[in-house]
């Protein structure tokens, strides 16, 4: 930031003077609700609607990042908020600012990510006719939102914002929609009539601590458990339980399966570690949950890519399932100990119980039979062609398993998945339920702003990384050293491999035999490109693209044909998983 | 099977959206919804009938709706003892001639009538959505011009004769 950008935005004491004695708009009550809430940082876009807020936003400490699309905005959002655990902010105007906004608020709300976005909204005088830059946000968010508020009344500000953060960051995380109309932004607060009053939802008092009647039934199960697994999602993240979840599993010895999500719980290194389990898991987890006589389920939502066919899940287990959210429970998987709690609370109590497992090393010599024997795979390239997981083993060689990784949905994110190690939680950052194309890049930004110090890499395939490319403009204008590694084989990388698989290798419209000069645009941009395509470079030019100093962009040439393995296929169980092995 | 679900809300706008909005989502379908004021200021209560297939459908539609903000209670309520009324209004094919014999249907059901044309008469009929049921079929031969439903409203009585299992959040 240039110093004159700096003071720009800094008030002096003669003016900080002025704004406490003038009579405030709704737009400065605003900036007031969000320092109460220690926000430092916003994602966003202005417009016709918020130029109110943005006014007030002016000559301000809250730092504003001016993305280059609503999209690249929220995306960054979320990947703040998945690193730091406090609710990322955004604002867009109204109308295709808060349409733009679509895509992620269901992202986060998918993967339990705390937003408060706000929207900007033609005055209240005429919502309704269908003015300029007019869209009934409140109601397209409707279904996509934890909640979300339309402000009707300047006085309702403070408490719609404190509520909206206070329901955003509880519970089970999520998004919440702010809609700003205008006037209301315009109009004069009245401070003298207003009461500032604690948060009172009588229809939201989330369940945070277990029943202990319930905690007493699940260990019984562990008690006797000969074939115990453990599988650990993202809730234990949310509720920042790492440390209880590791006490718990080193005491009694546990094995543990992650979900996509879940990786970062527990050191990928970790003896009692069995990988992510699900459609392109390890076998190890999957044999592991199909063979298992108790499952503990803590933090996930059993979601479709983990369970695979539903009715043949952990056919020998009876199933423990804590989770914060209580319509998680049951809702896919039939459970006998439903435990309603936030992870470490419920962590908390399982530790406080004394109790000796039964003797299951035999099951623990299987586990690791199944870990040695069949580990993920890749064949060399008998041509020579450079393959993805080839840059990523590298990547995480290079980073060792410390970096903060995000990606969109996919090949690649898949590969990520399996052949980063992860040593730290919070360091994950992927597009998990809704399987977004283009979070990847831009929510590696937002990480990036939460963590200038840490190493943040971009996964990202050719498509999706197309998709959202324009905030390259984020990375010149703050020389953010994120590094994009980018697995570019020239086409829609999953949809490809689908179509090879089950629809007789018809690759109707995933092919992109034309592809901009990445490197150019690395350089249109003033970011450091690399080409990478030969196996036998890719380390040490992947140690210089990470070593250098600034942002830069990997154009890694990687072969177009190759498949993510193991896989269990749609309809399948996840005890019977294709391409284990070599062939 | 129907069950019979109340929804106590905090009256706000967009709230019937919320939960209508949901019951979609999920796709359950809703066959009955009124919706109205409670003895609270600022409370109202909706009562909906919906067809389900199974009890794990309704523990999953009876979870997700108490997770709204908006949404204070929700209630299962067909498995207890309860107090069910709907309102219909229906404009029947009534000339002169014919009344008297309509009114002795129309009796019975204490039924009212409410506007009297000339070649029509507009009855109302209070009562559980069997009972309206039995009097549409009965009074369709002289021919309904027109008919509205209210939906039905419901709530529990105060002495249950016996305890059912109601299926609960937390179990």
């Amino acid at each position: 930031m240039s110093a004159e950008l700096e003071l720009a935005n800094h008030p002096t004491q003669a003016q900080e003077q002025e704004t406490k004695t003038k009579p405030k708009t709704g737009a400065e009550v605003f900036i007031e609700a969000l320092k109460d809430q220690d926000v430092d940082i916003i994602f966003g876009y202005p417009g016709g609607a918020v130029l109110p807020l943005y006014d007030a936003l002016y000559r301000n400490p809250i730092k504003h990042i001016l993305a280059r699309h609503e999209q690249g905005a929220i995306h960054a959002a979320e990947g703040y908020a998945r690193v730091t655990g406090r609710p990322g902010v955004v604002i867009a105007t109204s109308g295709p600012g808060a349409t733009n906004l679509v895509t992620g608020i269901t992202d986060a709300m998918m993967d339990s990510l705390p937003l408060v976005v706000f929207t900007g909204q033609v005055a209240t005088t005429v919502v309704g006719t269908d003015a300029f830059q007019e869209a009934d946000i409140v109601g397209i968010t409707q279904p996509i939102t934890k909640h979300n508020y339309q402000i009707k009344d300047v006085q309702d500000v403070p408490r719609i914002i404190k509520e909206a953060f206070h329901i955003a960051n509880t519970g089970r995380k999520g998004p919440v929609v702010v809609d700003f109309p205008k006037n209301i932004a315009n109009a004069i607060f009245d401070s003298e009539a207003y009461v500032d009053e604690p948060i009172n939802l009588p229809g939201y008092q989330p369940t945070l601590r277990p029943n202990y009647l319930q905690i007493k039934k699940a260990v019984e199960l562990l008690k006797t458990a000969k074939k115990p697994i453990i599988l650990a999602g993202a809730g234990v993240l949310a509720a920042d339980a790492k440390q209880e979840f590791n006490e718990f599993i080193e005491r009694h010895n546990f094995p543990v399966v992650n979900t996509l999500l879940g990786l970062g719980t527990i050191d990928n290194d970790h003896a009692n570690f069995y990988g992510m389990a699900g459609m392109h898991g390890t076998y190890a987890s999957n044999m592991g949950i199909s063979e298992a006589d108790v499952l503990l389920n803590i933090g996930a939502r059993f979601d479709d890519r983990l369970t695979g066919n539903l009715s043949k899940f952990a056919p020998n287990a009876t199933v423990i399932h804590i989770d914060v959210d209580p319509a998680e429970i049951g809702k896919n998987v039939p459970t006998d100990v439903p435990i309603v709690s936030d992870a470490k609370e419920a962590l908390k109590a399982l530790l406080k119980q004394d109790f000796d497992t039964a003797d299951f090393s035999e099951w623990t010599t299987q586990l690791n039979d199944w870990r040695t024997q069949y580990p993920y795979w890749y064949e060399e390239d008998e041509q020579g062609v450079l393959l993805p997981q080839q840059v990523l083993a590298a990547v995480n060689e290079l980073t060792n398993g410390e970096a903060i990784v995000t990606t969109d949905v996919g090949q690649h994110q898949m590969f990520a998945a399996q052949y980063f190690s992860f040593k730290k939680d919070h360091r994950w950052v992927t597009s998990g339920g809704l399987g977004t194309m283009g979070f990847g890049f831009p929510a590696a930004i937002g990480a990036q702003f939460a963590f200038p110090d840490e190493q943040v890499i971009a996964v990202v395939g050719d498509a999706g990384f197309q998709m959202t490319l324009q905030e390259l403009g984020l990375l010149q204008e703050f020389n953010l050293p994120v590094k994009v590694i980018m697995l570019n084989n020239a086409c829609l990388g999953m949809v490809r491999q689908w179509q090879q698989s089950f629809y007789d290798e018809r690759y109707s419209s995933s092919l992109m035999p034309v592809q901009p000069d990445f490197l150019k645009l690395a350089e249109a941009y003033d970011v450091k490109g690399f080409i990478i395509d030969d196996p036998a470079t890719a380390k040490a030019q992947l140690q210089e693209a990470l070593d250098y100093d600034g942002p830069v962009l990997v154009d890694c040439r990687v072969k177009q044909l190759e498949l993510v393995t193991p896989m269990v296929a749609p309809g399948a169980g996840l005890a019977e998983m294709i391409g284990v092995e070599k062939e | 099977m129907k069950r019979i679900i109340t929804v106590t809300v905090i009256n706000q706008s967009g709230v019937l959206n919320r939960v209508t909005g949901l019951l979609m989502k999920r796709q359950f379908n809703i066959e009955s919804i009124t919706v109205g004021h409670t003895e609270q200021p600022g409370i109202s209560k909706m009562t909906f009938i919906v067809n389900v297939e199974d009890e794990g459908k309704i523990e999953q539609l009876v979870k997700q709706l108490s997770k709204q903000i908006d949404v204070i209670k929700v209630n299962d309520i067909t498995d207890k003892s309860t107090v069910i009324r709907e309102l219909a209004l229906i404009k029947v094919v009534a000339p002169p001639n014919l009344r008297g014999e309509i009114n002795s249907i129309v009796d019975p059901f204490r039924g009212q009538v409410i506007d009297i044309g000339k070649n029509v008469v507009t009855y109302q009929v209070v009562g559980s959505p069997e009972k309206i049921d039995a009097f549409i079929e009965l009074v369709k031969p002289y021919g309904i011009k027109e008919l509205t439903r209210t939906g039905v409203t419901a709530f529990v009585r105060d002495s249950q004769l016996q305890q059912k299992t109601q299926l609960s959040l937390l179990q």
